[in-house]
């Protein structure tokens, strides 16, 4: 057999091919023979063929015959066969085929191999695609090399044992002892790879990081000599010594520096001193900027210090480097809960940059701009978010038209301003909305009685100017439907009234039933209007009409309902008012207990659907306020739903409360529940007997208590059972000031021991106003699975009186009811 | 840690892949595809970063190539910008006014030197020379063990 073509020729060749399907050709001849000389069992040309496989794997073709002749070569004894062995192995072998298991006992081999190229090959190959049982194997191996004096084998086996960790965290213990001394080594290589794997280790356990907390003090002599030292040619990179050893080191030391006081005290002087003495005309020098704002922010830094990292960041903002902009913008996102006034001042240059011409850029200008909406700056906020929402590529449309919506209902200054709001979202990304803004605005435009009126108005004149939003299209149906007589009536307080005849607006809706840019959910929504309108309207003939010519509609959902309608104005016709008359506001509620999307057929009676609105996708305090909403008062617990008497189908965004059903003989109670002492308890515990409702109902009983009562801070805390878990306890503070002065910064932070896990949710502000005027909640979730006896130690830090207060106390008077 | 690097051309051919994590050959294509994808399809004066699924994408043209890196969102982006660098300035050193050719002839050869430079994800060395000692120590040894005397040794 004649030898195999070099390497070289075979790419040459290739790449003279003119089609795909030429090179296909070459390519399968070529592997044809590869094959043959792999059953030839020849030694001498192995090498050449793996390789020539290997580039051809990269153009995409299957290779997965070479694979075993890779073990082969990694076998053999000639250096340049183990190096594309061991080439091969890392590109066509994974962990989840079994034959990468073959390697473990070459790798072993190799690892006390006499050259150290070999090792380091072994050590490479075991440290990028080693599987936890060949790093189970060749741990100790590993662990060996990580003491030894060469440095090209002590780098190689850190990086080892780094990827060793990731796969088999037990291990981790077994690496302690040689971690000694590394720090000690003058060898960046190996320096830098101990910084790794000592920044390993302390991320995946807390024992671990708590031991190595006595590095601080090297980290930064270490840090400090990269920064004072002169010119290194090897490790310069324009001007700054090593940069990839001091972000590494920052790195470190943030975590190190995280919750701990001593630690971070210790590093105050070097982070200062970094932060003020880097150069920042190249990339290299801002990377490292970078690298310490985060770690300030991160730590229990001094104020001075916070503040300097903010104003870093500041200066990046404005920096004409995208890439930095970029990388402000997501810092400040992260900042933007804990530091958030110092943030707001660059709310100007953050809004900016929404109008810059860089896709990444502009998402998180926009993430970052919701994040600072509040109350103040609403309106300003929301105009440049509206003028972005209309000039923005698709992609950002959903997400920005969603928090428009979010943003308006936390801080919308009237009723008017937020429907406005809503209409132009609608009428601009109408198409793009998500599902539920439909029936939240429905709710939102029926609890604002006063506006019924002008927004009928608006909706009408915008279906006037364009059908094709639906979201937009759905919305105006319906309020025709429920107010047609306002907008036939033309009193109107807010606009111009508009002079409109009942016969202007079906013919409208009978456009929209039409059209073929209309769903069939928004037919449906029309039918129904066109439906309701005739208890409100007077020609009531054309609507019969228009209903009957339905009943032999093709669309089932269509055909239904109107065939029910048909019913009303024949069989029941002495219902009809009853059924169709104004909605009543509705109560929003979040969804508790067991929900489902259900079809909605086209029920009408008085007595069907249990109804309720999808939760909008909220903040965690907005859920867990509304989860307060619904348990704050209310006895019973979530169980309970507001029942919503005859709401016309509108299908789409409507759940059906799987325990509605229950109520059907109790017969609808309007909203608010939780006022009234509830008949239900007893029915519902007549009805099922489903775990989740004990629990529920026992958890209504759960008493106050006072956690802290010092200096004029009360801190009380309420409690709930989060369902469906019974293991978990949600507890909300409730502080409040009894002083003449507010508290303000005021900062609560707990702890639990070990046996339980904490989760606490953002504060409602941080402000006690003085003289009980008002009081700062917080929810906190504690998971309880051994069922202990609840202890918990609370920190509190304000400012009152313009002097810092710090106050740490035990809270062991929990009821029992709290945690059995 | 970085979780993929990338080298591909304008005409979306590949010219090097590292992949750091266990992935299986689909996620690669998917990956292969978006990158290529993405990155290709930028305007020339934009920002360097991207997001995909949860990881940060850092890429950087250098002539005829583009190199991409995934990597974990904990990681810094500048850091890695000056990551890529160093990785062309070895290429540079190494084979002399690198070009496209020269690793598309030779990516056994660029493979050796990503392999000095980095590891599971992670810098291995920081020393510009300790890594062209290191490639060109193991070359020699490639040769005297080799019956073809001169480079390359296919």
């Amino acid at each position: 057999m004649p030898a195999p073509i070099r390497l070289r020729e075979l790419i040459r060749t290739i790449r003279t091919a003119r089609t795909q399907a030429e090179e296909r050709e070459m390519i399968q001849k070529e592997c044809a023979a590869i094959r043959s000389s792999f059953r030839e069992e020849d030694n001498t040309y192995r090498c050449r063929n793996v390789a020539k496989l290997l580039y051809m794997h990269m153009l995409g073709y299957p290779a997965h015959f070479g694979q075993l002749e890779c073990l082969k070569l990694i076998a053999s004894q000639k250096f340049t066969d183990k190096r594309i062995g061991y080439l091969g192995a890392m590109l066509l072998l994974d962990e989840r085929q079994d034959v990468h298991l073959l390697m473990t006992n070459c790798i072993k081999n190799d690892l006390n191999h006499s050259t150290q190229y070999v090792q380091g090959l072994a050590l490479c190959t075991l440290g990028c695609m080693g599987s936890s049982e060949m790093c189970r194997d060749l741990a100790g191996e590993v662990e060996k090399l990580l003491k030894t004096s060469n440095s090209y084998l002590r780098k190689k086996a850190a990086l080892c044992a780094v990827h060793v960790i990731r796969k088999v965290p037990e291990l981790m213990e077994m690496f302690l002892p040689a971690t000694k001394n590394l720090l000690s080594e003058k060898n960046h290589g190996v320096l830098h790879t101990s910084v790794v794997l000592l920044t390993e280790m302390c991320e995946r356990s807390p024992d671990m990081l708590s031991h190595f907390r006595k590095l601080v003090p090297q980290l930064v002599r270490i840090l400090k000599n990269l920064i004072m030292s002169g010119y290194s040619p090897e490790h310069d990179v324009s001007g700054i010594s090593d940069p990839f050893l001091q972000v590494r080191i920052l790195r470190l030391l943030r975590i190190l520096g995280r919750s701990d006081d001593d630690s971070s005290e210790a590093m105050n002087d070097i982070l200062a001193q970094v932060a003020t003495n880097t150069e920042t005309s190249k990339n290299v020098g801002n990377a490292i900027l970078y690298e310490t704002v985060l770690t300030i922010m991160d730590i229990k830094s001094e104020s001075g210090l916070r503040v300097l990292a903010i104003n870093i960041l500041g200066r990046f903002l404005l920096n004409n480097d995208k890439n930095i902009r970029y990388v402000a913008l997501t810092s400040l996102l992260k900042t933007v809960q804990t530091d958030h006034n110092a943030v707001q001042r660059h709310r100007s240059t953050i809004v900016d940059c929404l109008k810059d011409l860089d896709v990444s850029i502009k998402r998180r200008a926009m993430e970052l701009s919701f994040a600072l909406v509040n109350g103040n700056n609403i309106r300003g906020m929301m105009k440049e978010l509206l003028y972005f929402l209309d000039s923005c590529d698709p992609e950002f449309k959903a997400d920005c038209a969603s928090g428009v919506f979010l943003a308006a209902e936390k801080y919308a200054p009237s009723k008017r301003w937020h429907i406005d709001t809503i209409m132009r979202v609608l009428t601009t990304s109408g198409s793009y909305v998500r599902d539920d803004s439909v029936p939240n605005l429905i709710q939102l435009i029926t609890n604002s009685v006063e506006m019924h009126a002008y927004t009928v108005q608006r909706l009408y004149k915008a279906l006037l100017d364009d059908i094709s939003q639906q979201p937009l299209v759905q919305v105006s149906s319906w309020c025709i439907g429920e107010y047609g007589d306002l907008l036939v009536s033309g009193q109107c307080e807010e606009e111009e009234p508009i002079q409109v005849t009942e016969d202007e607006v079906l013919d409208v809706l009978e456009g929209l039933l039409v059209s073929n840019l209309s769903t069939p959910v928004t037919r449906g929504y029309s039918l129904t209007a066109i439906m309701k309108l005739s208890t409100r309207f007077s020609s009531v003939n054309r609507i019969k009409k228009v209903v009957s010519i339905y009943g032999s509609s093709i669309d089932v959902e269509l055909q239904q309902r109107a065939v029910e309608y048909n019913a009303m104005f024949k069989k029941y016709d002495h219902m009809r008012p009853a059924l169709l008359e104004r909605m009543p506001i509705m109560e929003k509620s979040s969804s508790n207990g067991p929900t489902e999307m259900v079809q909605t057929n086209g029920e009408t009676e008085p007595s069907a659907l249990e109804s309720k609105h999808p939760p909008p996708v909220t903040q965690p305090t907005n859920q867990a306020n509304d989860l307060l909403d619904l348990l704050g008062g209310n006895d019973v617990g979530p169980v309970i739903q507001t029942s919503m008497p005859t709401k016309p189908p509108s299908s789409g965004g409507e759940l059906l409360d799987l325990l509605g059903d229950l109520s059907l003989t109790g017969g609808p109670t309007s909203a608010p529940v939780s006022t009234g002492p509830p008949p239900q308890p007893g029915f519902l515990l007549d009805g099922l007997s489903s775990q989740n409702l004990f629990n529920d109902i026992s958890a209504a009983g759960i008493p106050s208590m006072t956690a802290y009562n010092k200096n004029g801070l009360k801190i009380e805390f309420t409690f709930e059972r989060a369902t469906p878990n019974p293991n978990i306890a949600v507890i909300t503070i409730h502080a409040s000031n009894t002083t003449d002065a507010d508290m303000t910064e005021f900062v609560f932070q707990a702890a639990v021991p070990k046996t339980f896990q904490l989760q606490l949710l953002s504060p409602s502000s941080n402000v006690v106003p003085a003289l009980n005027q008002g009081t700062v909640t917080q929810v906190i979730r504690v998971l309880n699975p051994q069922k202990q006896q609840l202890r918990m130690r609370i920190k509190l830090t304000y400012s009152h009186k313009g002097s810092a207060v710090q106050d740490l106390a035990e809270v062991n008077n929990f009821p029992p009811q709290s945690w059995q | 840690m970085m979780h993929f690097l990338l080298l591909f051309n304008r005409q979306s051919r590949l010219r090097l892949q590292k992949w750091f994590t266990p992935v299986s050959e689909r996620y690669k294509r998917k990956v292969i595809r978006d990158m290529t994808m993405m990155v290709v399809g930028r305007p020339a004066r934009s920002c360097n970063f991207l997001q995909w699924r949860d990881l940060k994408i850092v890429y950087k043209r250098y002539a005829s190539l583009y190199f991409c890196v995934g990597m974990e969102s904990e990681d810094n982006e500048l850091l890695t910008l000056e990551v890529l660098h160093r990785y062309v300035e070895m290429l540079d050193k190494y084979f002399g006014n690198v070009c496209e050719l020269d690793l598309i002839f030779n990516f056994e050869k660029a493979y050796y030197i990503l392999d000095e430079f980095l590891m599971g994800g992670e810098v291995l060395e920081t020393s510009k020379i300790d890594i062209g000692v290191a490639i060109e120590d193991a070359d020699v040894l490639q040769e005297t063990l080799e019956e073809y005397m001169s480079k390359p040794t296919y």
